[in-house]
């Protein structure tokens, strides 16, 4: 028999229903493999505990044959989800000792179907970066290597630890969140499966929020009918989240295996950009290949927009951010650094609570809501938002069921790679996933393939919104078409 | 546009972020080139675009007048710093 | 409006005459359950952080959803301000840091507010009315308290009030003297209080107002403005007013000029000061809050609502004087309060049979309302019930009392049977009034025979009969009829 952590999601919740494994002894497993992959830095907090007397809950509820939809799965939570009772950080020091008396909706989703949680996991602070270099817990390291080297690389960000954890098999699949790419970046760097569902399809409450507008929920696993399986307990309407949408969560496994013959898949010229690497490209006609052999069409279309995604989201999600952070004070929770007088408190406290990056985030978003500036820019802003959305209302008008694009303009990078003289770098990172974003639609990133250097690359599918579906079917046949991954042997252990 | 050195002490000021002289000239050249990568939006045609207000558009859903929450206090200040008697507790604001 | 000021209203300065400008903001709070876009209660005095929840303390991940009362609560309001629904707005964020502002910012209306123009028509004295036009009206939240006074170095912070909706209502720089603000402000509270959608309790802090003031020659641009903040007292916006304008003017009049600042009033030493703490440049950063969804509603809810809007003061007071008759000004005394006003209508109409209404509104308006002031109460408040005015009133006109008797018949209800049938004490004290001429006459005849002198006196000067009347009174210990009294003396004395 295989290793209990080499199972899938869908694997381990077959052998749980049909008794072969135990909860208890797959939770085990996988507590004494995040125990042995301590140096990846992935979880910020452990529970093992907790996690047993979950699974040991289980286990007595398939007894019953009582299963949820996940009972006995052990995941990782990523640590922006605040959890009753569990220490949430969101990676920042400012939220250091922060115990919420309060459950997520999407972790309370997991929980009612039966999920196990193994511990917290690391993350770019409040979720701002694409190498979880910005943590105050320091960065994760991936479990991928290049090739003959040993130099440590980026899991990606900022849902690092999530898709590390999932890729050096230290849980079955884990939450993450999506701002600008961080659930499909990380994905890609690590041959995982991520999904950014549809702009309230996941509820918000109890995510500590990076940028309202742009936050969406969305699971990293193995494989793509573990990502399905996760996204419908994930999923849902939320009378506490005034953007969530009011709209039943499909059964999203049926679709898997079925047919794409037929449907047109929009492949955008904008997304070839000029100083995209060689394999990319060819990662991506690859892709075209694949779809055209299953029977789907590709159909050249132009969001014409594109290139002003990235400039508009770096007015937009800092200005949300700068006021969504204001609540980080010193007052109610969290880091007090004493000041000279109230407003000494608070300038000590935030200067040294947040980090540089989430403390230049802040202070490029305070400039562009300042008075004079509003209108240049998050005016201007929103507007390229709506030009952007046109884009793909346009293509989708053109009977196109999805859009393929690279997930990612490289592969993995090295820590400290980049970005350390100028920020631009790493958010060029974002590049084809923002746009996704901007726009609330949902995006799926796919391992299709390696780099030169033996490092996985992703493809990107972007759907309508709350058509998850077509996604997971058109991922599906990604996934069977393109090499198998053979995720990395562990190293760290 | 970009930011000079005032500036960058007032947005800190603004954001109650501390800064010393010596993370000035740093702050402001970063800052200057988010600003100088964002520049390249105003050469698009916004002409009689509406900006975006919500992402998915749909009614907003109200909530019943019903007391549903509070009552609970203690976890309302369990996190906090300092507090006394049920009460945060900051440094004297002057009024 | 206001186009040509009254000289009345004009401040004489040592150059000349100055107008006074004035604006209102005034922020009500909404009268609801729970909080604007929590399920906190709102019941004022709770323990400290108790009427909180996890939304109102701005914890990590908490998101606002909007209480569907407080929006129909503006609806009213602003249909009762006679003003523009707007069947689209938008919550933006006004950032800034406070310590009683847990979210670092205020969730508010700044582009798009619920309500937009408005009127309300304004009795300043019973001969004068203004009309006040309303700028908009908008939803936010209110913050937390701190207390300064509790220790030498620290704040408490309390938040239970933080999230309480507030209706923000701002009026067009439309009055001219402290009494037209004053005014405007009882009749705002008359309104609210009538539409259920504001308690109006100042004491509590339910109702605050910012005050605009600016001064300038008659017939010149508005001059600069400063804004007191935050006061609680319609008597201490006449006074602050009165003290701004004065302090304007006198720093004009030296050749100074005036700095657009927010002050505050000291109602102990009768002067307002700058605000240090809030001088420096606010940047609120306002941009629409991405939690929140546009608040749309259509044609037909903002009907359903105005079709169950309650009979507002102003169509009262018509109806006061179209159906009972009544002065302008006894009508407008009566439906000032709303319980007062019906509590009249009570006292008219008891018992299914109308009685004189001015002779009730002289009642309610006058011996009752005395009462009832003297006991710091309204009078819809005190004991005393609309059925025992009705009775006394009815007495009254049946000639079964006198007006005078009435009184004393009220000060027995007033202290002594205060649940007592006015008719019964009539009753049981003998206090009717005798008709009876035969007895009338023997009294007349008596004080004549005994007052030959006072007699001659009153033949030569007719208004001595006031003191035969009185006399007959005496006698008869005020049950005479008094109308029967004066016909018998003055045929008597031939007069
Ligand atoms: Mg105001
Ligand atoms: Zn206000």
């Amino acid at each position: 028999m295989t290793e209990l952590t080499d199972l899938t999601l869908a694997d381990a919740r077959d052998a749980l229903r049909q008794k072969k494994i135990s909860s208890a002894e797959l939770t085990m497993a996988y507590l004494a493999a995040i125990e042995k992959a301590r140096p990846l830095n992935a979880f910020l907090l452990e529970t093992p505990d907790h996690a047993q007397a979950m699974a040991r809950a289980c286990d007595e509820r398939i007894a019953r044959g009582e299963a949820g939809l996940l009972e006995g799965i052990p995941l990782g939570i990523k640590d922006l989800f605040c959890t009753e009772g569990v220490r949430t950080t969101a990676a920042s020091h400012i939220l250091e000792n922060f115990v919420p008396p309060y459950e997520s909706t999407i972790t309370a989703n997991l929980w009612r179907d039966g999920a196990v949680m193994l511990g917290k996991l690391n993350l770019d602070e409040f979720a701002m970066g694409s190498s979880n270099e910005t943590s105050y817990f320091g960065p994760v390291i991936s479990p991928w290597r290049r090739a003959g080297s040993t130099a440590p690389l980026t899991p990606g960000g900022s849902s690092g630890g999530s898709a590390a954890a999932v890729a050096a098999r230290l849980c079955l699949g884990a939450t993450a969140t999506d701002t600008g790419g961080s659930i499909r970046q990380p994905a890609a760097f690590t041959g995982t499966v991520g999904i950014k569902p549809t702009y309230g399809r996941c509820s918000r409450w109890g995510v500590v929020a990076f940028a309202s507008s742009l936050d969406q929920a969305g699971p990293i696993t193995r494989t793509v009918r573990d990502a399905a399986i996760m996204l419908r307990s994930m999923a849902g309407y939320d009378p506490k989240d005034s953007t969530s949408v009011n709209l039943p969560v499909p059964d999203y496994e049926e679709v898997l295996g079925q047919s794409v013959k037929g449907m047109r898949i929009g492949i955008p010229k904008e997304y070839r950009l000029d100083a995209m690497p060689e394999e990319i490209g060819r990662l991506w006609d690859q892709g075209i290949e694949w779809m055209r052999a299953a029977g789907a069409e590709p159909v050249e279309i132009s969001l014409p927009h594109t290139r002003h995604a990235l400039p508009a989201y770096y007015i937009v999600a800092p200005a949300e951010a700068s006021s969504n952070l204001a609540r980080y004070d010193g007052v109610r929770f969290g880091l007090r650094v004493p000041g000279k007088d109230i407003a000494g408190m608070y300038e000590e406290t935030r200067a040294e609570g947040f980090g540089k990056e989430v403390r230049r985030r802040i202070l490029i978003g305070t400039y562009v809501l300042s008075a004079g500036y509003y209108d240049a820019y998050y005016v201007r802003a929103q507007k390229i938002r709506t030009l952007i959305k046109q884009d793909f209302d346009q293509a989708f008008d053109q009977k196109i069921d999805a859009i393929l694009t690279p997930a990612t303009p490289s592969a993995a990078f090295g820590l400290g790679e980049k970005g350390a003289k100028d920020p631009i770098e790493m958010y060029l990172n974002d590049i084809f996933t923002v746009t996704v974003n901007m726009a609330g639609l949902p995006g799926i990133a796919v391992p299709a393939g390696v780099s030169s250097e033996g490092l996985p690359l992703g493809l990107q599918l972007i759907g309508r919104p709350f058509d998850e579906q077509t996604l997971f079917a058109l991922a599906a046949v990604i996934e069977s078409s393109a090499p198998p991954v053979s995720l990395p042997s562990a190293w760290w252990a | 546009m970009s930011v000079d050195a005032v500036t960058v002490r007032k947005i800190a000021h603004l954001a109650r972020i501390k800064v010393n002289d010596a993370d000035v000239p740093h702050l402001q050249q970063e800052l200057n080139a988010i600003l100088t990568f964002v520049e390249q939006l105003s050469a698009v045609d916004i002409e009689g675009v509406e900006p975006l207000t919500s992402v998915m558009p749909m009614p907003m859903a109200k909530r019943e007048d019903v007391v549903t929450d509070g009552g609970i206090p203690d976890a309302i200040v369990a996190n906090a710093p300092v507090s006394e008697d049920r009460f945060f507790v900051v440094p004297k604001v002057v009024e | 409006m206001n186009t040509h000021v009254k000289p009345s209203k004009l401040i004489k300065g040592a150059t000349g005459d100055w107008e006074v400008i004035i604006g209102l903001e005034v922020h009500a709070q909404v009268t609801s359950r729970s909080k604007l876009f929590s399920g906190a209660s709102t019941l004022f005095g709770a323990e400290p952080n108790t009427n909180v929840s996890l939304v109102d303390a701005a914890m990590p991940g908490m998101l606002p959803v909007i209480n569907a009362e407080c929006v129909a609560q503006a609806v009213r309001t602003g249909l009762g301000l006679q003003a523009q629904i707007n069947l689209r707005s938008v919550f933006d964020r006004k950032n800034y840091f406070y310590p009683d502002l847990p979210q670092g910012y205020q969730i508010s209306q700044y582009k798009s507010p619920i309500v937009g123009e408005g009127t309300v028509i304004v009795d300043v004295s019973p001969t004068e009315q203004i009309e006040v036009g309303i700028e908009r009206l908008h939803l936010e939240q209110d913050a937390g308290k701190s207390l300064h006074d509790q220790s030498a170095t620290d704040s408490f912070v309390d938040l239970n009030r933080s999230g309480v909706a507030l209706m923000e209502i701002v009026s067009k720089p439309d009055m001219r003297s402290a009494d037209e603000a004053r005014a405007y402000v009882s009749k705002l509270r008359t309104i609210l209080r009538y539409l259920g959608t504001c308690d109006g309790n100042m004491e509590q802090g339910s109702l605050r107002a910012d005050v605009n003031v600016s001064v300038r020659r008659p017939g010149e641009p508005f001059g600069t403005r400063c804004e007191i903040k935050n006061v609680n007292s319609i008597r201490f916006i006449g006074q602050a007013i009165e003290t701004e304008a004065r302090r304007q003017i006198a720093i004009l009049e030296d050749g100074g000029s005036i700095d657009q600042e927010t002050r505050l009033f000291d109602p102990g030493k009768g002067e307002t000061r700058s605000m240090r703490s809030k001088e420096e440049a606010h940047d609120y950063r306002y941009f629409p809050d991405p939690d929140l969804l546009p608040l749309e509603f259509d044609q037909a809810y903002v009907d359903e609502l105005a079709s169950a809007l309650p009979e507002l003061p102003d169509a009262k007071k018509s109806r006061f004087m179209k159906d009972y008759g009544l002065p302008a000004y006894d009508a407008g005394v009566l439906v000032a309060d709303k319980e007062t006003a019906d509590y009249y209508e009570a006292a008219v109409n008891y018992g299914g049979t109308k009685r004189d209404p001015k002779l009730v509104a002289n009642w309610v308006t006058g011996d009752v309302a005395a009462y009832a002031n003297s006991v710091g109460l309204a009078v819809a408040q005190t004991h005393l019930t609309p059925a025992q005015i009705a009775t006394l009133v009815d007495l009254i006109s049946e000639q079964t009392i006198s007006g005078k008797i009435a009184k004393d018949v009220l000060a027995i209800l007033i202290s002594e049977e205060k649940e007592g049938d006015p008719r019964a004490i009539v009753e049981a004290r003998g206090l009717k009034q005798v008709t009876d001429t035969g007895a009338i006459e023997a009294a007349v005849d008596a004080i004549i025979s005994a007052n030959p002198d006072k007699v001659a006196q009153a033949q030569a000067k007719p208004t001595m009969l006031g003191w035969f009347v009185g006399q007959v009174m005496k006698q008869t210990g005020g049950k005479a009829n008094p109308q029967a009294v004066n016909e018998l003396l003055k045929a008597k004395l031939g007069i």
